[in-house]
């Protein structure tokens, strides 16, 4: 699903990224561990296809609307209700079913009594349940998760163990992550950055 | 029907975060009303209807680029412009979604700028109403663009200005020509042609502008 080689990512004359080569199967997880800006976000961020590499080559299989992306920020409009950013996305998702499935979802994060509440007003550790229902809404097949972890208490944090449990085996993933023993147990392949 | 169905669910979307957040279409209005007024004491008595009419241009371009430079605001400050460039949907719709939103600000702003300017300076005619219409159209075409490009540098409120206005000249011309000339006709057709040349070129060029 993802093969780079020798992949490199200046912005001007910073270097975030360097020689990094990698192979990603379509039942892989990949856990992307290494410090505070040594480039785990960059790297999701070109197998997104969000920025182009500088240097090296880049080869992703998977199609745009198959590409599940947790970022930083929930990536939701704060002013719309939970419901309404799920809308909107199932429909430019391409979502079949989109109101049964955003329900589907809503329900299994917890979020199903806030979803007339609009985003702005959520905590920190709902707008990332809303984002995890966001990645997850169209059933990618190629999961690039930033932080997953980020702000969840620990029944959000139980809710995604469950989510990552039952999909581990059926989707791609590359998680960057801090936390790498929370996710050792699906890992089947490690990345390093330095 | 699908790609007008994302542009209608992406305009919407626009225009219900306005009609919740209010914090576009009441800034161009005070703005757009409060320099007509300027423009109103600035002007000596006795000046030529022309001078008005000039200033009345300069006041709906200036309201044009305070909404434009809140085209994105949303998106850029939740980072929503990944998850729409992501989606499978033609990228070119979300130009399309954000244009329509932008004329529909414009429209309104003039809703209240046209009759105001009638008030303070001349009455309003058709030739006048039909050359804001169609700068609305390049304005929200041209604009929608360079906003998203403004979007994803660091000084996105010195650049916005500094890509639009030059660009803007041509709007110009054919607005204020549209509006003093005995024969707008004119001056109407290269707003016309202006319009559908860029809409073209911005749609087509969207995609690149949102991805590296």
């Amino acid at each position: 699903m993802i093969r780079a080689r020798s992949l490199e990512k200046r912005y001007g004359e910073k270097r975030i990224l360097r020689g990094v080569t990698l192979d990603v199967a379509a039942d892989e997880f990949l856990l992307v561990t290494g410090p505070n800006g040594s480039g785990k976000t960059t790297l999701l961020r070109l197998c997104a296809g969000l920025a182009a590499p500088t240097r090296g080559e880049l080869e992703v299989t998977v199609e745009r609307g198959r590409v599940g992306y947790l970022a930083h920020e929930p990536l939701v409009y704060r002013e719309l209700t939970a419901l309404e950013n799920l809308e909107l996305y199932g429909r430019l998702y391409r979502v079949p079913e989109r109101r049964e499935r955003t329900g589907m979802l809503l329900e299994r994060f917890g979020l199903w009594d806030a979803r007339h509440a609009r985003a702005g007003s959520f905590s920190r550790g709902m707008l990332q349940r809303l984002a995890l229902c966001r990645t997850l809404l169209h059933e990618p097949s190629l999961l690039l998760l930033d932080e997953p972890y980020s702000g969840l208490d620990d029944e959000g944090a139980r809710l995604l163990d469950r989510e990552l449990g039952e999909r581990a085996s059926h989707a791609a993933f590359v998680v960057a992550t801090h936390e790498p023993e929370r996710l050792e147990r699906f890992a089947s392949a490690r990345l390093g950055l330095a | 029907m699908t790609y007008l169905a994302d542009v209608g669910a992406l305009a919407r979307k626009d225009l219900l975060l306005e009609l919740r957040a209010r914090d576009t279409i009441p800034a161009m209005l005070l703005f757009v009303v409060s320099t007509l007024v300027v423009f109103h004491f600035v002007l000596p008595t006795g000046s030529s209807d022309l001078a008005a009419t000039g200033l009345l241009w300069v006041a709906l371009l200036f309201t044009a680029l305070l909404g434009l430079s809140r085209a994105f605001a949303a998106e850029r400050e939740q980072g929503v412009i990944d998850g729409l460039v992501l989606a499978p949907s033609d990228r070119s719709a979300i130009w399309l979604g954000k244009a329509l939103s932008i004329l529909a600000f414009l429209g309104l702003a003039e809703l209240i700028a046209l009759p105001a300017y009638a008030l303070f300076f001349k009455p309003v005619d058709a030739a006048l109403v039909g050359g804001v219409a169609l700068a609305n159209l390049g304005i929200a075409a041209v604009g929608t663009l360079l906003a998203a490009m403004a979007t994803a540098g660091r000084a996105r409120e010195l650049l916005l200005p500094l890509l639009f206005l030059p660009l803007a000249i041509p709007i110009v011309i054919g607005g204020v020509g549209a509006s003093v000339a005995d024969d707008p006709g004119r001056y109407l057709g290269l707003l016309g042609v202006y319009d559908a040349l860029f809409a073209i070129i911005c749609w087509a060029s969207f995609e690149y502008v949102v991805t590296e």
